[in-house]
């Protein structure tokens, strides 16, 4: 019996990482979730006359995506939330984080945007705010203004089929 | 063009690794020379071909191949060459890559430094390895192709990761991997002894040199790894219990206790399925830390992209290569025949407690590694294990081996005499403990972690001597020693000095955070530093503000520093180059934090004075040092010669 125990051992152990595959360890819980989101006011990427700030959407089930033009992952994601703007699901605000080459216009002009408006944040002050530690990351806000969801890295249609949408659904949105 | 021949080439490495392993192993088993033969060329040819497609990536590396997706997402037109040629293994693809590349490596080292091994043992190590090789290499091809082409192609790449350009970091890897895939030479003489029931000391005399080699291999990418910690993270520290560091920390204590079980195995033949059992976990903890860095079940600074996929392949790789090697043991171990008497007290008793002790620490660091997963596993929160419950349970550990260290070569194997060892060693027994009690209060007053470890280095230190005399008593130059000895006595020696080091370093440094102007100084342990202002430059790829810290003492100038904050211009990442003035007593380290002005005249300057720290790197590289000439003690070769069987008597034991 002794000589079986490394065995009996090791398929816990297996059996535990299998679980743990499909548990993500960086999924920590945000302290935003409940939580009024942290207000700003910011100007437009390419219209600085016209600035944004999250009150303008009271009403609205929406999301706020924060990407970067230097940003691979985004750019990855970026077909995914076209076709979302074009299905009319949900309106997109991409606060364009930290781009310090200022290439987002030029970029979101080429390539299409799927934004209803694209706050443009500098400085990186209001992702501090919000908590971003990388980009992509998306926030799902509701009718009251309040963070329901937050997903980090890129939406793939996995993410939007089994995560957010169900989500927004729940929000009525 | 190029990367589809690096693709191709892999396809045709993981058909040679078929035909390496399925070939030999089933002309073993039949006792057939010509199937057998075929072990050496396949493995030869197998590394050829992984070690083209490893060329061809490093190409488009180098020619700044955007249209590769592994190019364009760890590469920058911008980075320098070095780091450029450098990046071909800085992501997961290229790393495993790496890994199979080096796998191949030890095998064709195997296929050439066997010739005095009998064929079946051969054909059963070399198609074991193949083994393997096929694993990793379905891996890359089926879920981490390296050579994926991305259309359309970016502008430009997304940038190396800026930790990671360094030159600590070249090296660093294929140290590691040298020593992670090394364990699995050891690993595969075990299993073709399970195979063919053939258990004995010459085993254990073809295993050893293998393991030492491949454990000093670790030793020396651990060390590096904790020494890149320390200059590039600014935060002063060199090891953190990171996941990743534990990962590669856990086969180095199951390699230790194994190449001190191989020992006994060698001169004794005792332990014999406990040696094996060994082979199998050293291997199978290397396994495993591929598998908790590449699926990203646990979180760590160092973790690469996280991929279920990925992380299902290796878990299923891991629970038929661990699973079944566990499995055969189970049901090949009771067939060993136990040999070698010994007593409770014997060098025997004694480097099993060894075992019993490094086994029961690398149990602890696995425990706190994986708390966190068991834990989410059974929903019962997310929770993280940190450096104070390793250090608490570790040390304490590890204190009792240490203490041991100094006791087994001095005990005569089978039956040692406790008086006889006694009356040898209570000078060495009585000056370590005198010097671990009066040490700390030439330094800071009574500390009892200080008086634990310099009683343990000093107890290290004075046992290594007592070795020396003995063995001289009778006129035995020290150049006459066997290189074995010398091996062994300089890792012993390498241990005290590390011990030595940490403990004063752990113990005695000093730091200081402090807000400074142009023109601002602060003093620690005795030094002045003056802060002289930073000044912005361009690098090759980043943008840095260079600090200049003057620091004196008594007047008298010691250094000027010019530690660095670098924003780097692809990825944003800023990284903190701490400057560094080492000296065999201490180092003075300066980092740059964050600028406190608009005009970045004012900074927060960490500043540490780091006591003895050097001591450690020293006594890690006569591990190293130690380790490899242990290796090459030429008994070995004297011994292989000698042990050689016919081809024909062999083949029949299967």
């Amino acid at each position: 019996m002794k000589r079986w125990l490394p065995v009996i051992v090791f398929f816990v152990l297996v059996g535990f990482f299998a679980k743990g595959l499909f548990l993500n360890p960086r999924e920590v819980p945000s302290p935003f979730i409940g939580k009024p989101a942290p207000a700003f006011t910011l100007p437009l990427v390419g219209n600085e006359a016209q600035t944004f700030s999250p009150a303008d959407m009271k009403g609205k089930v929406w999301i706020l995506n924060v990407w970067a033009p230097w940003c691979v992952s985004c750019r990855q994601e970026h077909p995914v939330l076209m076709a979302l703007a074009q299905s009319g699901a949900v309106p997109i605000v991409g606060l364009n984080w930290k781009d310090k080459d200022r290439e987002a216009a030029q970029l979101l002009a080429q390539h299409g945007s799927p934004y209803v408006a694209v706050p443009d944040d500098l400085s990186g002050k209001v992702g501090i705010d919000y908590g971003v530690t990388g980009t992509p990351e998306s926030y799902v806000i509701d009718k009251e203004g309040i963070v329901r969801m937050k997903h980090i890295g890129p939406i793939d249609p996995d993410v939007w089929k089994n995560k957010i949408e169900p989500k927004l659904k729940e929000l009525g949105a | 063009m190029i990367p589809e021949l690096g693709h191709f080439a892999l396809i045709v490495a993981l058909l040679l690794a078929l035909t390496q392993s399925i070939l030999p192993l089933v002309g073993a088993r039949r006792g057939n020379l010509t199937l057998m033969s075929v072990a050496r060329p396949a493995a030869q040819g197998q590394f050829v071909f992984v070690a083209l497609a490893f060329a061809c990536l490093a190409w488009s590396f180098l020619t700044n191949d955007f249209t590769v997706e592994n190019v364009a997402r760890n590469s920058f037109s911008q980075l320098p060459e070095v780091y450029r040629f450098t990046a071909t293994w800085g992501s997961h693809e290229g790393s495993m890559l790496m890994w199979v590349m080096i796998l191949g490596f030890w095998t064709t080292a195997v296929s050439v430094f066997s010739r005095h091994l009998p064929d079946d043992m051969v054909a059963r190590v070399i198609g074991i390895m193949g083994l393997i090789s096929v694993g990793f290499l379905a891996f890359l091809l089926t879920t981490s192709n390296p050579f994926e082409r991305l259309v359309p192609a970016p502008m430009d790449g997304r940038d190396m990761n800026p930790l990671l350009q360094d030159w600590g970091m070249i090296i660093h890897p294929p140290m590691l991997y040298m020593g992670y895939v090394g364990f699995a030479v050891a690993f595969a003489f075990a299993i073709a002894a399970l195979l063919s029931g053939k258990l004995d000391a010459a085993w254990a005399r073809w295993s050893r040199p293998w393991t030492t080699v491949a454990w000093a291999f670790l030793t020396l990418g651990i060390v590096l790894g904790a020494w890149w910690a320390y200059r590039e993270l600014g935060w002063g520290g060199w090891w953190f219990w990171d996941p990743t560091e534990n990962a590669s920390f856990m086969p180095w204590l199951a390699g230790t206790a194994l190449i001190h079980s191989l020992a006994v195995t060698e001169k004794r033949g005792a332990f014999k399925a406990w040696t094996v059992l060994l082979a199998l976990i050293a291997f199978s903890l290397s396994l495993l830390g591929t598998f908790l860095v590449r699926s990203g079940v646990l979180s760590s600074v160092h973790a690469f992209a996280t991929d279920p996929a990925r992380g299902s392949f290796i878990l299923g790789f891991l629970a038929v290569v661990i699973g079944g090697s566990l499995i055969l043991y189970a049901w090949r171990a009771p067939r060993m025949i136990t040999g070698g008497a010994f007593t409770w007290f014997s060098r025997e008793a004694l480097l099993l407690a060894n075992n019993v002790i490094l086994l029961a620490a690398m149990g602890s660091v696995l425990l706190g590694t994986l708390y966190p997963l068991f834990m989410d596993a059974m929903g019962m929160g997310k929770i993280s294990v940190g450096p104070p419950y390793f250090n608490a349970v570790f040390v304490p550990v590890m204190a009792p081996v240490l203490f041991l260290v100094g006791v087994g070569p001095l005990a005569r194997w089978k039956e040692a005499s406790l008086p006889d060892l006694f009356a040898r060693l209570k000078w060495a027994l009585a000056v370590a403990v005198v010097t671990g009690l009066l040490l700390p209060f030439t330094l800071d007053g009574f500390n009892p972690w200080a008086t634990l470890g310099f009683a343990l280095a000093a107890w290290i230190l004075l046992t290594v001597l007592v070795g020396f005399r003995e063995r001289m008593q009778h006129g035995t130059r020290l150049t006459q020693l066997p290189r074995a000895f010398w091996g062994m006595q300089l890792a012993h020696l390498g241990l005290a000095w590390g011990i030595a080091g940490i403990t004063v370093v752990a113990n005695y440094q000093l730091e200081r955070n402090v807000r400074m102007n142009v023109g601002d100084y602060t003093e620690l342990a005795g030094y002045t530093f003056t802060f002289q202002g930073a000044t912005e430059y361009n690098g090759p790829n980043y943008r840095a503000a260079k600090g200049t810290v003057e620091v004196t003492r008594d007047g008298r100038k010691i250094a000027t520093l010019h530690p660095e904050k670098r924003i780097y211009n692809a990825s944003g990442m800023p990284m903190t180059e701490a400057a560094i003035h080492p000296s065999f007593f201490r180092d003075l380290y300066v980092a740059l934090g964050e600028p406190l002005d608009d005009q970045a005249r004012t900074w927060a300057v960490r500043v540490f004075y780091k006591p003895f720290i050097d001591w450690l790197w020293i006594g890690a590289l006569f591990l190293v040092v130690g380790g490899f000439l242990a290796a090459s003690d030429r008994r070995y070769r004297i011994a292989l010669k000698k042990l050689a069987i016919p081809a024909g008597a062999a083949s029949q034991g299967a």
